[in-house]
Order: C-alpha cells, then structure tokens, then sequence
C-alpha cells in the first residue's frame, strides 16, 4: 500500500514541476506536452494499477511490472533521439549565426573605416579589383 | 586577371606562421585577395593576419575547418569573387601551385584538389597511413568518376557551381570538409579533377603515423563517407533561410 502511495506522490510531483516549469516558461509547450501526458498516464496507472494487469494479460505478458518497464525505456529512446535531432538542429542554426556575426563585423569595421575617410573607396562590391593584394586590411580598425 | 580569385586561409591559433602564408601567397599571386578567417583564436592571430595586410574575418568561437570555409564561402559570394582557393595557416601548401590550380580550373572543373602522391614532390607518410589514405582515394575516385589520389587534401581550388553549393551546405564536421564535400559536390553533378601539387611538411602539430591511428582514422573516414553517401543531396537551388533539417 506504502508503494502504491510513493508511486502516486512520485507522479504528482513529477507532474507539478512540469506545470511549474511551464508556468515559468521555462518549457516549450511542445515538450511540455509529451511530459504531461507522460506523467499523467503513470498517474492513472499508480493510482489503479489493475489497467497495467489488465493491459499485461491483453498483450500476453506475464509480469505486469515488465510491460511498464518495456513501454518505459522506448519512451524514454523516443525522446532521447528526439532531443538529439533538436540539438543538431541548434547547433548548425548556431554555426551560421557565428558565420553571419563574422561577416557582419566585418562589415561594419569597413562601414567604420570609410566613413571616418580614412580608407580606399570599398563598395560592397569591393576587394579584388584588380591588384589590391596587399596593404588592404580594413578589417581591424582599432576602435 | 579574368578571374576574381579568393585565396581563403582558415586559422586557428596559427599566429606564428600565419603571417608567412600571407607574405607567400601575396608574393606569388599578386592578383588574388586573402582572407584570413579566424577560427576563434586566442593567440593573436587575426592580428597578425591583418597586420600582414590581408582582410581578416573573425568567427566568434571555434568552429572547425568546415565553419571557417563556409564564412569564406560566403564572403565569396557576396563580394563577388568567382574563384575560392583554400590554403591552411600552417605553410604545408605552397601558394606557387595556384595558378595550376586555376588553369586546371579553366579547363571547366568546379573543384580541383591540389593533390599529393600524383607524381610531384616526396610527401612522407607512415605505411599504414598511406594504405588507409589509398583506400579513401579509391573509393571517393569511384564516387567522382575521376582519377584522385589525395582526397583529405585541404588545398583545394572552388569554383562555379560548387561555389554557391559550398556556401550554404558545406559539411561542418570531422572529416566533412574534404571527404563529405567530395562526395556532396559529386552527388550534385559538380566535375572535380586534381592537380599534382608537392606539399610540405607541416611546421607544427604532427599528425601521428600508428598502425593504430591509422586504423582509427580509416574507422572514422569509413563512417563518415557512410553517412555521407547515404544523406540525401540538399536542395541547393532554394535560397531561402529555413535550413531545418526534416525529421523522422
């Protein structure tokens, strides 16, 4: 009975921080989402754990206990693959920012240094127009 | 003259000899513009490239080779340069060979690879490295249709269509800016060929020669040509921003 107890409160919990973290913002509704309904379900499932009997006989499963163990750990790899694919996703959104701020800054040393007069005329065509090889480096106006 | 010709340098904490490859190149193609993009360095090395007299472009942190081209890439495109030559900041390429590079060029090649083991020079490499890098030259010559010999070789000529291709969707990670870019540029119809080039030992930071490394290193490539072969070619026709990758 003591079990069944941790069980619930470990789910209610589990389901207050998720709404609080929620409330905060500090997730993204849809990970919210997947979490809540997670949470949710094991609630239902604590609270009459006769569904997780009956659903282990359903699928023919001897040990209810397995059956949430096995629903557990492919939940578990959906999400961690998931999580996978989205950090990917930001890192190379992250590297083309950092290329873009490199340009950027560049470009604003070039904007800096002609309008101080103090450079070549530099259009945004501007560089190797013919034999400016050397003796070019706008890029490091000291500011 | 014809040719609006970018000489790309990517550097990481390079600051003792990137000067050098500056003076080099200048010295022996005095028509090309360089760029030195640092690739979040803590040693001065920006500094010293532009002190040098070439424009430099700074990333905000580290992002590997594959990053630092990507920048210059782009910078290319949007400056109007026709032509990207990669040059590493550690003196192992010797700017002398670009010409050959962009007369190959001419001859209507989107990438050419300035290549070791092609007959010029007497680049020394560990057995068992050589066989790995044979193998890998065998199966991205297949891939390509062409004849290659050095294919982790970073002295590379980009032109044409691989230009805006590489600005966009050049491969970031290990190995990607060499091997993945082969086999993306080949699997976008883009004619690569090479050109004999003798390399230099490099001035620092030896790449080990071990049976052992060697093996690891073949394992790594092997993945990564893998997964490269599998990927599906981008769509590089479509300009627009939203570069979310589909999930499954």
């Amino acid at each position: 009975m003591t079990s069944r107890l941790l069980a619930i409160l470990a789910c209610g919990s589990g389901l207050v921080v998720v709404l609080l973290l929620l409330r905060r913002r500090r997730i993204r509704e849809k990970y919210a989402a997947l979490w809540l309904a997670l949470s949710s379900g094991v609630f239902v499932l604590a609270l009459f754990p006769d569904i997780a009997a009956w659903l282990a006989r359903l699928v023919g499963v001897m040990v209810p206990a397995n059956l949430l163990f096995v629903g557990a750990v492919g939940v578990l790899f959906v999400i961690s693959v998931q999580l996978s694919v989205e950090i990917g996703d930001l890192e190379s959104e992250t590297r083309v920012l950092a290329e873009e701020v490199a340009l950027l800054h560049r470009r604003i040393d070039e904007l800096q240094a002609d309008a101080r007069g103090s450079s070549r005329p530099s259009g945004p065509d501007g560089g190797a127009g013919g034999a400016d090889g050397l003796g070019t480096s706008s890029g490091s106006e000291p500011v | 003259m014809t040719d609006r010709l970018l000489v790309v340098v990517p550097a990481w904490n390079e600051a003792a000899s990137v000067a050098a490859v500056v003076a080099e190149v200048a010295a022996t193609n005095p028509d090309a513009q360089i760029l030195i993009v640092d690739d979040g360095s803590r040693d001065g090395t920006g500094a010293r490239a532009a002190a040098a007299g070439a424009e430099v472009i700074r990333l905000p942190f580290n992002l590997g080779v594959g990053g630092a081209m990507r920048a210059g890439f782009k910078f290319a495109l949007r400056h109007g340069y026709d032509t990207v030559v990669q040059v590493d900041a550690d003196g192992q390429h010797d700017p002398a060979y670009i010409p050959e590079l962009v007369r190959e060029a001419r001859l209507g090649r989107d990438i050419v690879i300035g290549a070791r083991f092609a007959g010029a020079g007497d680049y020394a490499v560990g057995p068992a490295r050589r066989f790995a890098m044979r193998l890998l030259a065998a199966s991205l010559s297949r891939t390509c249709g062409t004849r290659l010999t050095d294919v982790t070789s970073g002295f590379r000529l980009t032109t044409g269509a691989a230009l805006p291709l590489f600005a966009r969707d050049f491969p970031e990670e290990y190995l990607g800016d060499t091997l993945e870019s082969l086999v993306l540029a080949a699997r976008c119809g883009l004619r690569i060929s090479q050109v004999p080039v003798a390399m230099r030992p490099r001035l620092h930071g030896e790449s080990s020669q071990s049976p052992a490394r060697a093996a690891l290193y073949l394992a790594r490539a092997g993945v990564v040509l893998g997964l490269a072969k599998l990927r599906q070619p981008p769509g590089h026709a479509a300009p627009d921003p939203s570069s979310t990758k589909g999930a499954p």
